[in-house]
């Protein structure tokens, strides 16, 4: 049990050290940096002229929602061929085959979304 | 005791791992402008330093004293979350990547990974995927129409791609048999899985491009037409964590092609210590992403991805359907 943990023990360890280090360096940054900030230097990057609207109402094209949704369905695909992949010596030709029909039906979809032009990217 | 020793020993390798990739991007952006400068007939940086060696350590320094700009309208906490979300888990990922057996110190057994997790490969794909947090914050937060456009861009393409190197290494775990990185090299002694595996390591490899953010595939911050990408706003020590992140992302690719498909610190007619070979080997591949960048144009965004979605996806799930066959 104590092994098992010790295989993921790094990980807390890592995540923190990295993330106190970031901080440190943000600290000892802030010691020796200039602030001198004012409205017109402090105004979102916008060509040089006065922003216009909001960028965070988060007007953006739907397509980039459709491909969201698309990366989900196959991502979840992934996570099942990893343990098949790992045992398909043992289970053989039976495994081969179910797996087989999973793609395929994965594939319709698939077919179905190139068809309606869900992976073209219009301007 | 013992476990006092084990967990002293883990610390010991975390810190250890985590100075050196820290680090690493100095000589890296050394050697890329140098790259760069000798590939275009310039000389590149000569002025800091021997050849300007120094160079990267003057840029950090720079850095370190520029004021930090936080737009008015932007969401503070999330704009100085961001490049720190975005910074940890390329470090993190290297807690399952092993970078040679084992050597013995004073009688005891030292291993040169952090740890040998069962689920290794996994784990690096579910932390890797996690960095899109970090880009969809960033340019969200900073209330910039450039930013904002820039990491959905960036969002839409590292999630495109993930699907692709995924698929991909799947035909690696079909040999190997385990998803434990350390169990994949051994496997590969005799023959590197290049051989096996030509059309996965192709895929693997143009969506590693892809995924470290690096030409033909860098939309995000493509200059021309988008300021910076999602990091427009960000300024000093925050834009450098997305900088040195990009820099780890890059040498998690390399490694992760040499362990999968270019047999790890297993050596190749001349002996050499394994460690050596390793670095070697990584290296090259680091060179290689270098060597592309000053060698090919940017891809058009709808090129980008249809590559990712028509040509890749299908050649990798022929690739699994091909090598299942075979080992069945």
């Amino acid at each position: 049990m104590t092994e098992n943990l010790l295989d993921y023990l790094p990980i807390i360890l890592m995540t923190g050290l990295v993330a106190f280090l970031a901080m440190l360096i943000l600290f000892v940054s802030s010691l020796v940096r200039p602030a001198n900030p004012y409205p017109a230097k402090n105004q979102p990057y916008e060509c040089g002229v006065d922003p216009f609207g909001q960028a965070s109402v988060g007007k953006f094209k739907v397509h980039y929602f459709v491909i969201a949704i698309l990366f989900i369905v196959f991502d979840i695909e992934t996570m099942f061929l990893f343990p098949w992949a790992v045992v398909l010596k043992d289970i053989g030709l039976f495994g081969y085959i179910e797996m087989f029909i999973f793609i395929f039906l994965l594939l319709v979809g698939y077919i179905y979304a190139w068809a309606k032009g869900a992976l073209d990217w219009e301007f | 005791m013992e476990l006092a020793l084990a967990v002293a020993l883990i610390t010991a390798k975390v810190v250890i791992v985590t100075a050196i990739l820290l680090i690493l991007p100095i000589p890296l952006t050394w050697l890329e402008r140098k790259i760069a400068g000798h590939i275009q007939q310039r000389l590149g940086p000569m002025r800091v330093g021997w050849h300007g060696v120094l160079q990267p350590v003057a840029d950090g320094l720079k850095l370190l004293t520029k004021e930090d700009n936080i737009p008015v309208e932007a969401d503070r906490r999330l704009f100085k979350l961001a490049p720190i979300i975005s910074l940890v888990p390329p470090f993190v990922v290297f807690v399952a990547i092993p970078f040679g057996d084992s050597f013995s110190l004073l009688g005891a057994e030292i291993t040169l990974y952090i740890s040998d997790m069962n689920v290794g490969l996994l784990f690096i794909f579910a932390v890797a995927g996690l960095e899109v947090y970090g880009v969809i914050f960033g340019g969200w937060a900073s209330n910039s129409k450039y930013a904002l456009l820039g990491s959905l861009r960036c969002c839409a393409q590292l999630i495109s791609y993930e699907i692709p190197m995924g698929f991909s290494v799947i035909g690696v775990v079909m040999l190997a048999q385990s998803m434990s990185l350390l169990d994949i090299v051994n496997a590969q002694a005799d023959v590197w899985y290049v051989v096996y595996q030509p059309l996965g390591f192709f895929v693997f490899f143009v969506a590693g491009l892809a995924e470290a953010q690096r030409i033909p595939f860098d939309l995000a911050e493509a200059e021309g037409e988008l300021g910076a990408g999602f990091h427009t706003e960000y300024s000093g020590m925050r834009f450098s964590f997305f900088m040195i992140s990009e820099y780890v992302v890059m040498v998690t690719i390399s490694v992760l092609c040499v362990i999968l498909f270019f047999g790890g610190w297993n050596g190749f007619l001349i002996p050499l210590p394994p460690l050596i070979w390793f670095i070697l080997k990584v290296g090259f591949f680091i060179y290689l992403f270098m060597w592309f960048r000053f060698t090919f144009p940017r891809y058009r965004y709808d090129q980008l991805m249809a590559i990712g979605w028509k040509v890749l996806l299908p050649l990798s799930l022929a690739n699994i359907l091909l090598t299942g066959l075979f080992i069945v």
